[in-house]
C-alpha cells in the first residue's frame, strides 16, 4: 500500500497509517453475503405463511355457507379460473396487453416527469407557479380524468394513456423534486469548487445525489400508472383495444362470474407487487448500500 | 525560532510579483441594505507561492467566509482577490466526497472535470490515491472509510484540481486526536513534495502553529488582522516539541485578549 519510501521517519509513517486504517475499518468490510437459509427464514417465509392464513380463513369463511357461492367463492374455484385462462392460453395474452400499456405509460410519464421534476426543484419562479399543482394532482384519483379523456379521446388507447401519464407524472416528478430538495448543499458547493458548472453540474452532482428520492418517486409513480391503467381499462372497453386485466375483469362482472373477477384481482395484485420485487426494490437496495444508507438489520 | 512581524511586515513581502493569492483590502458584509454586519474588515494578505499559511481566530472571525470568497463561492463586498493559478481547490471540514462513487472514481471525476483525456485518469488517480498512502482504496465505497482515509481521499481529490493553491477548512477538525496527528505529518509530507501553496484555516492553535511557516490572527465581529509570526521551526515538527508549545501559548495569550475585548463591549 505504502509508495516508496527513503526515510525511515516516513516508513514509519506509512506503517503507522496502515495500522490506523486497519483498526478503524476493518469492521465495516465484515459484512459477508446474507446466508441463504437465514434470508428464507426471515424473507421468503413470513408472507407464505400471511397468504397461508389469508387462504384459511377465506376457506373457513367458504364453508361456513355465510354467502351464496356466487357471491363469494371459495379458493378453489378462483384457482379453477386460473386454470381455465391457463388452458385456453389467454392468461398470458391478458397480463401482457396490461403489462406493456402499463410500462409504455410509465416510461412516457418518466420522460415527461423528470425534465418537468429538475425544472420545478431547480427554479424558484416555476416552483411557485405549478409545485403546488403538482402536489395537488398528486391526490387527485387518477379515474377522475377518466370521463374527460373519453371526451378528448374517444375510446382509444389515447384515452388509456392520457389517464396513466395524468396518475404517474406528477408523482415522478414529485419524487424528483424531493430528491433535489433532500441533496446536502455540501455537494454542490463541492461540485462547483470541482468545476461542475451548468448541464455537468447536473449531471455529475444533482443527479447522482437525488438519485434516492427520485427513485422513490419512480416506485410511486409505476403504482400510480398501474392504478390508473385499471381504472382506465375498467370503464374504456372495446373491441379494436385488445383485452386488458381492467376490460377482462368488467367482462367477468357483466357475467356475474365471482370467481374470474377476484381470479382478476389477484392477477392485477400479482403484477403490481411482481414488477415492485423485480424492479424497483433491488434497484432501490443497490442504490442505498452503494451509499452505506442501508442498514441491515442484524 | 519564532520571530514576530507586524502586519506591514506581511504586506511589504507581498508587494513581490509572485503569489499564489492576493487579497487587497476585502471586505464582506452579510444582510439587507441597511441592516448589514460587517464579517470582514480590511483584510490584506499575500499567500507566496509554495508557503503554508494558517488562518486563526475565535467563533465569528470570518475564516470560512474568507475561505469562500479566495475559493470564488461568494463575493466580496469590496477589495480584489487575485488567484493567478486559476481556481483554487477546497477541502472542507466534512469530506464532501460523493458517496454515490467509488474512492478512485470521486479523483477521477476531479479529474475529468479538469478536462483530462479518458484514458490517463484512471493512472492519475491512482497515483494521487498513492500519494496520500490509499492505493488500495481505489474501489471503496465512501462509506467502507474510516474518517482519517476519507479526508485523505477528499486531499487527493483536491490535489487532483492541479491547483497551485490549496485552501482548506478545518480539515481535521471533526477527527479524532490519533488520526490528526498523523494527517498533519501527512500534509506536511504532501505539502514539501508537491510545493503546493496552502492556506488553512482552524481555530486550533497548536495546529496552526504545527503546521505553518506563518500564522494570522483575525480578530472577530468583524475579522480583521490582528497580528502574524512567522514560524521559524523546521518540518518535519510535532505538536509536541517546545518550541511549538511555547509559540502557541504566546498565540493563544493574543487570542484570549481579543476574545475578551468582546466581553467587555
Amino acid at each position: 500500500m505504502a509508495s516508496s519510501e527513503t526515510t525511515p521517519a516516513s516508513s514509519d509513517l506509512a506503517g503507522l497509517e496502515a495500522g490506523l486504517d486497519a483498526l478503524d475499518s476493518g469492521q465495516a468490510t465484515e459484512q459477508g453475503p446474507f446466508p441463504l437459509g437465514r434470508l428464507l427464514l426471515t424473507r421468503v417465509l413470513p408472507p407464505l405463511v400471511a397468504i397461508a392464513l389469508v387462504l384459511t380463513v377465506w376457506q373457513a369463511v367458504y364453508w361456513a355457507d355465510v354467502q351464496p357461492d356466487y357471491l363469494l367463492p371459495s379458493p378453489g374455484d378462483v384457482w379453477d379460473e386460473f386454470n381455465e385462462m391457463w388452458r385456453q392460453g389467454t392468461l398470458f395474452d391478458y397480463v401482457w396487453t396490461s403489462v406493456s400499456r402499463g410500462v409504455l405509460g410509465f416510461l412516457i410519464a418518466v420522460a415527461v416527469g423528470t425534465p418537468l421534476g429538475l425544472v420545478v426543484a431547480r427554479v424558484r419562479l416555476v416552483r411557485a407557479a405549478i409545485g403546488p399543482i403538482l402536489t395537488g394532482l398528486q391526490s387527485l384519483p387518477s379515474v377522475a380524468w377518466v370521463p374527460a379523456a373519453i371526451i378528448w379521446f374517444g375510446l382509444t388507447n389515447g384515452t388509456i394513456y392520457a389517464v396513466v401519464l395524468l396518475g404517474a407524472v406528477p408523482s415522478i416528478a414529485n419524487g424528483i423534486v424531493a430528491g433535489v430538495d433532500q441533496i446536502p448543499p455540501l455537494y454542490l458547493r463541492a461540485g462547483r469548487m470541482l468545476g461542475a458548472r451548468g448541464l455537468t453540474s447536473v449531471r455529475h452532482v444533482l443527479l447522482p445525489a437525488a438519485l434516492p428520492g427520485y427513485l422513490a418517486g419512480l416506485k410511486q409513480g409505476w403504482a400510480f400508472s398501474w392504478r390508473s391503467l385499471m381504472a382506465a381499462e375498467l370503464i374504456v372497453s372495446s373491441p379494436e383495444l385488445g383485452t386488458g386485466l381492467g376490460q377482462l375483469m368488467d367482462t367477468y362482472r357483466t357475467m356475474q362470474n365471482q370467481s374470474g373477477v377476484l381470479a382478476t384481482i389477484i392477477l392485477i395484485l400479482v403484477v403490481g407487487v411482481a414488477i415492485d420485487l423485480l424492479v424497483f426494490s433491488p434497484l432501490e437496495r443497490r442504490v442505498l448500500r452503494n451509499r452505506g444508507l442501508l442498514v441491515r438489520a442484524s | 525560532m519564532a520571530i514576530t512581524l507586524d502586519k506591514a511586515g506581511g504586506e511589504d513581502r507581498g508587494t513581490q510579483a509572485e503569489y499564489a493569492v492576493r487579497l487587497a483590502h476585502v471586505s464582506k458584509s452579510f444582510g439587507r441594505p441597511g441592516a448589514q454586519q460587517l464579517v470582514l474588515d480590511d483584510i490584506s494578505l499575500d499567500v507566496a507561492p509554495g508557503e503554508f499559511v494558517t488562518l486563526i481566530g475565535a467563533s465569528g472571525c470570518g475564516k470560512s467566509t474568507l475561505l469562500n470568497l479566495t475559493a470564488g463561492l461568494d463575493a466580496a463586498s469590496a477589495g480584489t482577490i487575485a488567484v493567478p493559478g486559476g481556481r483554487p481547490a477546497l477541502m472542507f471540514q466534512e469530506h464532501a466526497l460523493f458517496p454515490w462513487l467509488t474512492a478512485g472514481r470521486n479523483v477521477e471525476l476531479a479529474l475529468r472535470l479538469r478536462g483530462l483525456a479518458k484514458a490517463e485518469r484512471r493512472a492519475e488517480a491512482e497515483r494521487l490515491l498513492s500519494l496520500v498512502r490509499l492505493g488500495g482504496a481505489y474501489g471503496k465505497r465512501v462509506h467502507e472509510l474510516s474518517g482519517g482515509m476519507r479526508q485523505r481521499v477528499a486531499l487527493a481529490r483536491a490535489l487532483a484540481q492541479d491547483s497551485r493553491l490549496l485552501l482548506m477548512d478545518e480539515p481535521f477538525a471533526a477527527l479524532d486526536a490519533i488520526t490528526r496527528d498523523v494527517l498533519h505529518e501527512e500534509l506536511t509530507r504532501i505539502w514539501q513534495e508537491t510545493g503546493i501553496s496552502v492556506l488553512f484555516v482552524t481555530h486550533n492553535v497548536r495546529e496552526a502553529v504545527r503546521l505553518a511557516q506563518r500564522v494570522i490572527l483575525l480578530s472577530s465581529r468583524p475579522g480583521r488582522i490582528v497580528h502574524e509570526w512567522r514560524v521559524e521551526l523546521g518540518q518535519p515538527r510535532r505538536i509536541e516539541d517546545p518550541e511549538v508549545s511555547a509559540l502557541s501559548v504566546e498565540i493563544t495569550e493574543r487570542l484570549r485578549e481579543e476574545i475578551r475585548r468582546h466581553g467587555q463591549q
